[in-house]
């Protein structure tokens, strides 16, 4: 009965667990229940890769109904390979968060954080795993709601205005992406993203395709926070609570960025939006623009979340980058980047939570000395951070030598020395926060700091062996990347054969 | 003439849109804010229902006689894009509320002067 129904597994336990966790209240039954049901979401994600990997592509069709009448759900290894990076970054979170949501959250909020986060969880799941694109909408709606709510919990009030404002950035990008898919269905009357892709080939340049296009990439790009339109994520991502940074900086915006992939290769195909639109060089000019000006911004912040947000920024330059260079060897460095980046940014906001948990501070006056003082939370932020500038035997090196290699393929000579600059930029942001923690001394007015409790650095650090293991050993992420990327774009190149004969 | 005659809808759809949008971005009240982006959502709503019009078709009731129907799926889209939207404005309306209880105001330009919005 599991393995018939697998693919709805990661979208339903959460959905349905959800209010079980409001019903349950009391802030450790909700949180260890919660707890078990991501992991188990995460479990079934992990066999729904290898089940992809063997036969390519499971089909689902929600309540019987055969596609493309009916929604349907459709896991290949692109969207099984995301879907385990959120639910793992979302178990250690949760595992995380006990601690951490009760010193920032009002106890009688703890139940609702559970809640929401599920409710985040179940809407970014979806949006993975469906093939329809206005359930895709729905699922977006389900996941940016639950977020807004996330970031309007923690105890300081500037996280209202910041949770303000991303509802309207938030709630503008989902409307645009409903006006394209509108504009789709308009013309070709069906929203099944296969069935979209076979139909536009016959309408290749009618002008309402094209406005349909246009909506949906800004919309998604509102959604994703690429350069001009990312103001809302800094404010977002400073003032939620620690745990809620951790998990959306991982995955809200990457699983955005994966909406991006699949529009551009599945539904409108890569010679539509690249070869006649024109669009590759509008997203290299913006990624570029985003990696050196959002690491300026992030290397002249005080406080460390709001270095580690911009740096969020920069670090979609790079995904978006990936795939703007047209190749299936550029795809993969976004893919696994998405990845990698889960790792990476999840063990440092984890990392700055601990810091805020003890310290009650986060500005970077407040990691003065603190490499003594909490030696195994400095050493997991210093790994982490090394991963972020791309230093070997870490997974931000892997992220980056495919990036590299992708553009050397290209012979875009510029571009792979932009990227090596932009590492150099990280070197600064990350070193200022190194070098208060274990250059300069603590006042000597100051309070001792003990070392965090063991549940943070629990999942803390098995993100950072995680991000030294997959550093060394990629052939789990290499494979799932590659493969995905060679079959996005055999599939969008034999549908241009198909279109052609 | 026709092009602005045939398409009026769609002229209506184009003129909410970027009322709403403006005040999206222009007001400073933060309820206005919330007003502008809901007839920014209606707006589509209105450019989705047009899309299901098929010309002479009837409501879509199976009824003798009668084989020309609108289509309905557009509208049964619109009633989840709608509950989305109700979703929407309630939780922008509750953080109104509690930004009204933190700061003592809605007005934007007031909290911005107290000092500590990023």
């Amino acid at each position: 009965m599991f393995e018939q129904h697998l693919a709805a597994l990661p979208i339903i336990l959460p959905l349905i667990a959800a209010p079980i966790v409001l019903i349950l209240g009391r802030s450790t039954f909700a949180w260890a229940f919660a707890t078990l049901v991501s992991a188990a979401a995460c479990y079934f994600s992990w066999q729904l890769l290898w089940v992809a990997f063997d036969s390519n592509v499971i089909s689902y069709a929600v309540g019987g109904w055969p596609p493309p009448w009916g929604i349907e759900l459709r896991v290949d290894t692109t969207n099984a390979f995301v879907l385990l990076a959120v639910t793992a970054l979302s178990t250690l979170v949760l595992l995380y968060a006990k601690d951490s949501i009760e010193n920032e959250v009002a106890p009688s909020k703890h139940a609702l954080f559970y809640t929401a986060h599920l409710l985040c969880l179940a809407g970014l799941s979806g949006i993975l795993l469906t093939g329809d694109a206005f359930n895709l909408f729905v699922f977006l709606e389900v996941s940016s709601l639950a977020t807004y709510t996330l970031v309007s919990l923690a105890s300081d009030r500037r996280c209202l205005v910041a949770a303000f404002r991303y509802l309207m950035m938030g709630t503008i990008g989902a409307t645009f992406i409903l006006i394209g898919v509108g504009m789709l269905y308009m013309k070709t009357g069906t929203l099944n993203m296969l069935d979209l892709a076979s139909r536009i080939d016959l309408y290749d340049s009618s002008r309402t395709i094209n406005s349909g296009l246009a909506f949906i990439m800004v919309g998604v790009s509102i959604k994703l926070a690429l350069f001009p339109l990312h103001m809302w994520l800094p404010p977002a991502y400073t003032h939620a609570p620690s745990a809620v940074s951790a998990f959306l900086a991982g995955t809200a915006t990457k699983v955005a960025v994966y909406v991006m992939i699949r529009f551009i290769f599945t539904v409108f195909g890569v010679n539509h939006v690249f070869e006649e639109m024109g669009m590759d060089l509008i997203l290299m000019a913006l990624a570029i623009v985003a990696i050196f000006k959002c690491s300026y911004m992030a290397t002249v912040q005080s406080n460390v979340k709001t270095v580690l947000a911009y740096s969020s920024v920069a670090q979609i330059g790079y995904m978006i980058l990936g795939l703007s260079l047209v190749s299936a060897a550029g795809l993969m460095s976004g893919l696994i980047h998405i990845f990698n980046h889960a790792l990476m940014k999840g063990a440092l906001f984890m990392a700055v939570g601990a810091v805020f948990y003890r310290v009650g501070s986060v500005d970077i006056s407040a990691f003065r000395g603190l490499g003594k003082q909490m030696p195994l939370t400095m050493a997991a932020f210093t790994i982490a951070g090394l991963s972020i500038i791309g230093v070997p035997l870490t997974v931000g090196f892997v992220s980056k030598w495919y990036l590299v290699t992708a553009a050397l393929e290209q012979s875009h000579w510029a571009i792979a020395a932009l990227v090596l600059a932009g590492s150099l930029l990280a070197v600064i942001y990350i070193g200022r926060v190194l070098e208060a923690a274990y250059l300069q001394s603590a006042s000597p007015d100051s309070e001792p700091v003990r070392e965090a409790p063991w549940l943070m650095l629990l999942p803390m650090w098995l993100l950072v062996l995680a991000n030294l293991y997959f550093g060394i050993d990629t052939s789990l992420t290499t494979d799932a990347a590659s493969s995905a990327a060679e079959w996005l774009f055999q599939t969008t190149e034999s549908a241009a054969q198909g279109s052609a004969q | 003439m026709s092009f602005i005659l045939d398409y009026y809808n769609y002229w209506v759809v184009v003129f909410l849109m970027m009322t709403g949008f403006y005040i999206v971005i222009s007001a400073n009240n933060l309820v206005k804010r919330i007003v502008g982006l809901n007839i920014f959502q209606t707006s589509v709503f209105m450019l989705y229902i047009s899309m299901g019009k098929v010309n002479g078709g009837t409501a879509p009731i199976l009824v003798e006689g009668v084989d020309v129907y609108s289509n309905p799926l557009p509208h049964v889209l619109i009633l989840t894009a709608i509950v989305v939207g109700v979703a929407t404005t309630a939780v922008g309306l509750s953080l109104i509320v509690r930004i009204k209880r933190a700061y003592g105001t809605v007005e934007e330009h007031e909290f911005e002067t107290q000092g500590d919005v990023i």
